[in-house]
C-alpha cells in the first residue's frame, strides 16, 4: 500500500533521512522505532509532503506521491495524527472532528462521527468542551479521532504515547488495534516506546541516523538482544 | 530577617521598598518629560527647568503606590476562582440578548430625541470603525494573521470610489462593488508574499505594505492628486434621487419624493443607515461564514497551522481568502468614508488608523463580534465623551485603555461560541432521515 524507496530528506544542509526503504502492506500495523533524532518524524512528514523528499520515492497505492502537495496526499487517503497532538485548543471537540473531515465527503460525516464516538466514548461526553481543556490522553484520542474523520486507508501516528501515563498508553494502543482490526485501517506508527509499539505491530523497522538498520516481525524484534539493549532495557 | 526590619511589619517594609523603586522609575521618566521645558528666548530655544513639578510627580507616585500596598493588605485580593460555568452561561445569555438589543437601538437612534447632528456624526464614525473592526476581525480574530496595514485596503476603497466617481461619473452603488473587488485584489497581492510568514514577521510586512500604499498615494500625483487629495467627491444619493434643497423644476429630490420639507439632516440620517446596513452585512457575513468550511478553516489555521496541513487543509487558499475578504470589507468602508467626507487625502490613511482598528479588535476580545462593537464605542466614542478634558483627553483615554487591559487582559469578551453543537447535528440528521424514511 505504502512503499518508500531510497528516501533522502534534507533540512537545509542537514541530511535527516539517508536513503530509507520500507513498505506497509494493506491491513498491517507497522511500527517504526528509533531514538530521538533518528529521523522518525521526518519520515512521516516526508510521506505527507512537508518537506518534500530530495531524492527517492513515496508510492501510495499506484501513485507516486513524492512531490504532491500535502492536501492532495491527505485527500488520497492518508491521515496523520501529528506529533504533540496539535489539536485546535480553542475549538470544541466537535469542531476539531469537523476539521478532520475537511477532505472527506460530507455525507459520511454523521456515520463517521458515530464511529469515532464508539471508539472513544469519552469524546462524545466532551463534545462541546474546548479541545484545550481535555487531559493529555483525551487530546491524543481526539487527535487520532480527528485523523480518522477523513476516512483514511492509511493512518500515520507520530508518537501516540508521548507524555502519557502508562495506563493511558495501554488504552490508546488498544484502540489502535481496534481501528486496525475492526475498521480495516492500515496503521503506520512511529514510537519511542518500543515495547508497546512492537507488541502491537505486525512488523517493525528500526531507524538509526536516517537509515533503516533492522526489520522483522514485531515479536522477532522484541526478542532481539540488540533491540532489547538499545531500546528496552531500563524502560520496562 | 528581623534585623532588616526598619519599622512596622514586614509587608510594610516590602511596600515601602516597592514604592521607592516605583518613585525612582517615575523620577527617571519625569526629569526629561516634566523637568525640562523648551522656551522661546531671544536668540533661539532655551531650557527651563521645573524641578518642583518633578518632585510633586515623584511624590505622587510614591504615595500612590504606598496607598495601593496598604489597600492590598487591608483588603487582600480574593483569589480569582475560575469563572464558574453558571456565571459564564449568564454572561453568554446577556451577550446574546445584547446583540439584538443593540441592533434595535441602532435602528431607532436617528428618531430618538437626543439624536442631533453631532450625535449622528459620532455614531456614523463609530459605525465606520465597527465595520472596519469586523472586517479586520476576519483576518486577525478568525484567521489569526496579524495585519498592521489594514488601512491600506480602506484607502484603496476610498480612492477607487473617488476616482471612478470623478473620472467616469459612476454612482456610489456602482462603485461599491468595484471598490470591494479592487481592495480584495490588493488583499491577495499582499497575501502572496506573506504566505509563509507568521506572527511578528507578518506584522512587519503588513505594516510596510500599509505605508507603501500611503506613499504611493502621495507620490502618484497624476492619478491621486498627491498630498492635496481629491475633493468634490459626489455625495451619495437616495438610490438615484439626490438630497438637494432646490432641485430643478423637472427633477425630483429626496424631500419632494416623500413630500416632506427639506432638512440637511436627512442626508446625515441616510448616511447613518447606509453605514449601519454595510456594517450589519459585514457582521452577518462573518457569522455565516464561521459555520462554513472556509470559516472553520480560518479558525483552525489560527489555532495550529501544522495541524491544518496534516488534515489536508490548503493553507494557501485559506489565508488568501481571509486576506481578500477582510480587505473587501475595508474597501466597502473606504467607499463609504469617501462619499461621507467628500474629500480624501493620504493623511486619512496613516498607520495610526491601522493601529486603532487593530486595537478595537484586540480590545474586543479577538473574534467576538459584540466585543468589537463595545470596543469601537469605547475607543472612538470615548475620546468624544471626555472632550471637556481638552488637552488631558488623550491622557484620560490612555488611562482607560490601561484599566481595560488590567481588568480584562484577553479583551472585553474573550470567549468564543462553538460553531456547531451536537444538537444542530442531531437536528440535521433527523431532517435528513425523515424524508429518506418515506422512500420505500
Amino acid at each position: 500500500m505504502l512503499r518508500v524507496e531510497g528516501l533522502h530528506t534534507f533540512y537545509g544542509s542537514i541530511e535527516a533521512l539517508r536513503g530509507v526503504d520500507l513498505e506497509v502492506s494493506s491491513g498491517e500495523i507497522v511500527a517504526l522505532i528509533g531514538a530521538n533524532g533518528a529521523g522518525k518524524s521526518t519520515l512521516l512528514m516526508t510521506i505527507c509532503g512537508q518537506p518534500h523528499a530530495a531524492r527517492g520515492q513515496v508510492r501510495f497505492g499506484d501513485d507516486d506521491i513524492t512531490q504532491w502537495p500535502t492536501h492532495e496526499i491527505i485527500a488520497a487517503g492518508i491521515a496523520q495524527a501529528p506529533e504533540g497532538r496539535r489539536i485546535f485548543a480553542r475549538m470544541s471537540v466537535l469542531e476539531n472532528l469537523l476539521m478532520g473531515a475537511t477532505s472527506a465527503d460530507p455525507q459520511h460525516f454523521e456515520s463517521d462521527l458515530t464511529r469515532v464516538f464508539t471508539l472513544f466514548p469519552i469524546l462524545k461526553e466532551r463534545r462541546d468542551q474546548r479541545g484545550g481543556t481535555l487531559s493529555g490522553g483525551e487530546q491524543q484520542m481526539l487527535a487520532i479521532a480527528r485523523a480518522l474523520m477523513s476516512r483514511p486507508r492509511l493512518l500515520l501516528l507520530d508518537e501516540p504515547s508521548l507524555g502519557l501515563a502508562p495506563m493511558v498508553v495501554k488504552q490508546i494502543f488498544r484502540v489502535i488495534q481496534e481501528i486496525n482490526e475492526q475498521q480495516r485501517v492500515t496503521v503506520f506508527l512511529v514510537e519511542q516506546n518500543a515495547f508497546h509499539a512492537l507488541r502491537l505491530a505486525h512488523r517493525g523497522y528500526v531507524l538509526v541516523n536516517g537509515r533503516v538498520t533492522m526489520t522483522g516481525t514485531g515479536r522477532d524484534l522484541l526478542a532481539n538482544p540488540d533491540i532489547r539493549a538499545a531500546y528496552l532495557e531500563g524502560g520496562h | 530577617m528581623s534585623g532588616a526590619r526598619l519599622f512596622g511589619p514586614a509587608w510594610l517594609t516590602e511596600g515601602v521598598k516597592e514604592a521607592l523603586l516605583q518613585a525612582l522609575v517615575a523620577l527617571i521618566l519625569a526629569v526629561p518629560l516634566i523637568g525640562l521645558k523648551t522656551v522661546q528666548e531671544p536668540g533661539g530655544l532655551g531650557l527651563q527647568t521645573r524641578w518642583p513639578a518633578v518632585a510633586i510627580a515623584v511624590a505622587c507616585v510614591f504615595v500612590g503606590r504606598l496607598l495601593l500596598v496598604i489597600a492590598r493588605h487591608v483588603w487582600p485580593p480574593r483569589p480569582k476562582a475560575a469563572q464558574s460555568p453558571v456565571v459564564a452561561a449568564r454572561i453568554r445569555r446577556f451577550v446574546r440578548l445584547l446583540g439584538p438589543a443593540a441592533i434595535a437601538f441602532a435602528l431607532l437612534l436617528p428618531f430618538l430625541p437626543f439624536a442631533d447632528r453631532y450625535v449622528l456624526d459620532v455614531s456614523i464614525l463609530v459605525l465606520t470603525y465597527v465595520m472596519l473592526g469586523w472586517g479586520l476581525n476576519i483576518v486577525v480574530g478568525l484567521a489569526g494573521l496579524l495585519d498592521l496595514g489594514y488601512v491600506a485596503f480602506y484607502a484603496v476603497g476610498a480612492y477607487s470610489y473617488a476616482l471612478f466617481a470623478a473620472n467616469f461619473g459612476l454612482s456610489f452603488w456602482a462603485c461599491l462593488p468595484i471598490a470591494g473587488a479592487l481592495a480584495a485584489t490588493f488583499g491577495i497581492l499582499l497575501g502572496f508574499p506573506v504566505l509563509r510568514l507568521r506572527g511578528d514577521y507578518l506584522a512587519i510586512v503588513t505594516l510596510g505594505f500599509g505605508e507603501m500604499i500611503r506613499v504611493i498615494l502621495i507620490n502618484w500625483s497624476s492619478l491621486t492628486n498627491g498630498p492635496r487629495g481629491i475633493s468634490g467627491i459626489p455625495r451619495p444619493d437616495f438610490f438615484g434621487v439626490p438630497f438637494n434643497p432646490s432641485p430643478a423644476p423637472d427633477a425630483s429630490a429626496f424631500h419632494t419624493l416623500f413630500g416632506i420639507a427639506y432638512s440637511p439632516i436627512q442626508r446625515v440620517i441616510f448616511l447613518y443607515y447606509l453605514i449601519l446596513v454595510l456594517a450589519l452585512l459585514t457582521n452577518l457575513f462573518t457569522l455565516r461564514i464561521r459555520k462554513l468550511p472556509v470559516g472553520r478553516a480560518w479558525e483552525a489555521l489560527r489555532e495550529d497551522e501544522i495541524a491544518c496541513r496534516s488534515l489536508g487543509i490548503n493553507p494557501t487558499n485559506t489565508k488568501l481568502t481571509a486576506f481578500a475578504i477582510g480587505a473587501m470589507f475595508a474597501g466597502f468602508a473606504g467607499s463609504f468614508f469617501a462619499t461621507r467626507q467628500g474629500f480624501i487625502s493620504p493623511e486619512s490613511f496613516t498607520f495610526l488608523e491601522s493601529a486603532i482598528i487593530l486595537a478595537i479588535v484586540v480590545l474586543g476580545g479577538m473574534g467576538s463580534q459584540v466585543g468589537i462593537v463595545i470596543a469601537a464605542i469605547v475607543l472612538i466614542g470615548g475620546p468624544e465623551l471626555v472632550r471637556e478634558l481638552e488637552e488631558y483627553r488623550m491622557l484620560a483615554f490612555g488611562g482607560l485603555m490601561v484599566l481595560i487591559m488590567v481588568w480584562r487582559p484577553r479583551g472585553l469578551l474573550a470567549f468564543r461560541e462553538p460553531t456547531i453543537r451536537l444538537a444542530d447535528f442531531d437536528r440535521t440528521a433527523r431532517a435528513r432521515s425523515e424524508p429518506a424514511a418515506t422512500v420505500p
